[in-house]
């Protein structure tokens, strides 16, 4: 259910005083747990109907996903453009299915039309691009220019005195771009505590594992030394996620770095943690039991009370 | 369609047309191999797309001889910078899209302005790479490299050639830039078939319309010469394989002998190999012309095979542009 109340309620120039409910929240942890389990479902789905596609960072990232855009952020999914909202980025753009099904299940579009991701003539290209598709912030597939375009957006809410927050999620593969380091020297110089930063540390990538392509570790010390806040959590886990976003809404002085360690694949349990399924979609027989398995999932989530 | 049956074939070039689809860049990957038993000094430097680039097989072979950069485009080129100036070659492998796209302005730099013998190797470039779409998808390429003074740029047109064409970059001391495709395409080239930087093939020859291409989009011309054959039209057909230095006088040849002229490219049509072939036209003997490519447009998601149409690069389209252009000879 989406409330409207944004479209009677006239903005006065004090934007703080801004009414902004406007996607309603789930505050349940289970109904968020089942709700990522939806996304999940969604994305094997997708995958496989694409016969293309990345299933382990989408997959790993529903958590997260779920608790931001379900919990954490203003949104207006039926009025794209409103002011108030907060502001998404993906910059690891190959991981959309995950923003794809999250969206639809917001209400920004139909659910039916995730069967038409990477098709000829859809609106939910490969990778994201922002004019094709309303809602979408940014255009993104090529790595390491999310950070940047956020901490550009929050540099333009400080400079209005606006109170809209930005959040941006990335790859740890990502963060191997030049790029990543200059915007958050960037977003440090200018203490731009509303921007909040999420990066998928599930010690993937293409050729192998992080650490053994291009150390990261010890990546918190990293992210302090550059004058940014940093939490790192279990990004698989919803209670933890609810919390560490509400936290993030309250961050104060420097940018903030949640650093949500996650499982690749997470949710099918014989492929996670595998790199080999960064940029493969699964057959159509393995998507039947990757369903099943989460139809249990979810069926023994729905049985705890 | 049985492309042994084009008249006028050069019989010199011992080319064979089979159903033998392999992609460009596994060519590519096993020419390095082989150069590297002998050749030490080559480095196969890579940033985080290791077996899209096909260079797994020399990282297994030559562990000491490969660098993985991770995803780090511009670290990619500025190293092999490095490792140039102190004698080795490195060879850098990523998508098109990232290098040379992401660091052309290094490239121009520390590869093209310092003559460094670094070679840049675009994989993945075109609309047929499909389902990623647009942002993965290099249109520009052949453009940005061309424009760098000394740089020297190859489009193979399939497999064989693109073996060939490794070893010969890697003799040649210099920058260099080499693009390929994503997907299993035509072999119609032969370990037999000469190689040669900046000179173009001639592959059949003809008086009526020149069509002139490169890389495996190549093969388009080809069937569309074999059905303009059908129709009694008799067309030449140029592999055009390096863009850069451009043979003039194969282009001029071709010209003379038809009186007009189809450029097909995978790539924008600005700036890439039918601007090359205009810009020595233009000079040396104005020729009606046409280009097929992309048409100042970005890509998009979709099968290849349905996108190339939705472009309008197939053969129906060359053909199309084929009978229409030669009204106005
Ligand atoms: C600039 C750029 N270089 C290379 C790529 C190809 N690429 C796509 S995803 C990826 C690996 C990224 O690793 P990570 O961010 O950890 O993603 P994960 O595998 O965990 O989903 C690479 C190299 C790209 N998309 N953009
Ligand atoms: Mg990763």
């Amino acid at each position: 259910m989406i409330l409207t109340l944004h479209k009677i309620y006239k903005p006065s120039l004090n934007l703080s005083s801004w009414v902004r409910i406007l996607l309603k929240k789930i505050t349940d942890i289970k109904e968020l747990k089942l709700m990522a389990n939806t996304i999940r479902q969604d994305i094997i789905k997708m995958l496989a109907e694409a016969k293309s596609g990345h299933t382990a960072g989408a997959l790993g990232m529903a958590d997260m996903f779920t608790g931001l855009f379900f919990n954490a952020m203003d949104l207006d999914p039926k009025n794209v453009d409103w002011e108030g909202r907060d502001y998404f980025v993906l910059s690891n753009g190959h991981i959309c299915a995950v923003l794809y099904a999250a969206m639809a299940n917001a209400g920004y579009f139909p659910r039916e039309e995730l069967m038409t991701f990477r098709k000829l003539g859809s609106r939910l290209q490969g990778h994201p691009h922002r004019k094709m598709l309303p809602g979408l912030e940014t255009t993104s597939g090529p790595l390491g220019c999310g950070l940047s375009q956020a901490a550009g957006m929050a540099y333009a809410f400080k400079h209005d005195k606006k109170p809209n927050k930005v959040f941006c999620f990335l790859g740890d593969g990502e963060l191997q771009e030049g790029n990543i380091w200059e915007g958050m020297m960037f977003a440090a110089k200018h203490k731009l505590d509303n921007l909040i930063c999420a990066v998928d540390r599930n010690y993937i990538q293409i050729d192998g594992n992080t650490e053994d392509v291009m150390p990261l570790d010890p990546y918190d010390k990293k992210c302090q030394a550059f004058n940014w806040n940093t939490i790192t959590i279990d990004g698989n886990d919803m209670k933890e996620i609810v919390e560490t976003f509400k936290k993030a809404k309250e961050n104060k002085g420097k940018p903030l770095m949640i650093i949500a360690r996650t499982v690749a694949c997470k949710g099918i349990c014989d492929i996670e943690g595998d790199c080999g399924w960064h940029g493969k979609p699964p057959t159509p027989e393995e998507a039947v039991d990757m369903l099943k398995e989460l139809q249990q999932t979810r069926k023994t989530l729905e049985a705890k009370k | 369609m049985n492309l042994n049956n084009l008249k006028g074939l050069n019989k010199e070039l011992h080319l064979e047309f089979s159903d033998k689809r392999i992609p460009t860049r596994k060519g590519y990957g096993d020419m390095l191999v082989e150069l590297g038993k002998t050749n030490k000094d080559i480095m196969v430097l890579c940033a985080d797309l290791t077996e899209s680039t096909q260079v797994h097989m020399f990282r297994d072979a030559y562990p000491k001889q490969f660098v993985e950069m991770g995803v780090a485009e511009q670290n990619l080129i500025t190293i092999a910078g490095g490792l140039a100036h102190v004698g080795k070659i490195p060879f850098i492998s990523s998508y098109a899209m990232f290098c040379p796209g992401r660091c052309w302005e290094q490239v121009r730099t520390i590869a093209g302005y310092n003559e460094s013998n670094i070679k840049v190797i675009g994989a993945h470039s075109g609309i047929s790479v499909g389902p990623d779409g647009a942002t993965h998808q290099a249109l520009e390429d052949i453009a940005t490299m061309r424009v760098i003074p000394g740089m020297v740029v190859i489009v193979p047109v399939d497999y064989e050639q693109t073996r060939q064409a490794t070893k010969a970059i890697a003799a040649h001391k210099g920058p260099c830039y080499m693009r390929f495709a994503r997907e299993k395409t035509p072999v119609i080239t032969t370990p037999k078939t000469p190689f040669e930087i900046g000179k173009a093939q001639l592959i059949k020859d003809g008086d009526d319309i020149a069509l002139i291409g490169a890389g495996p989009f190549f093969y388009e011309c080809l069937q569309a010469a074999m059905k303009l054959q059908e129709e009694g039209i008799n067309a030449l057909v140029l592999n055009l394989h390096t863009i850069k230095p451009i043979d003039k006088d194969a282009i001029v040849s071709a010209a003379k002998k038809c009186g007009c002229v189809v450029t097909v490219e995978e790539h924008q049509v600005m700036g890439g190999l039918g601007s090359a072939v205009a810009e020595v036209l233009g000079e040396h003997y104005p020729t009606p012309m046409r280009f097929i490519g992309i048409q100042d447009r970005y890509g998009e998601s979709g099968p290849p095979d349905d996108l190339i149409k939705h472009f309008k690069c197939s053969t129906d389209d060359i053909i199309k542009a084929a009978e229409e252009l030669m009204k106005r000879k």
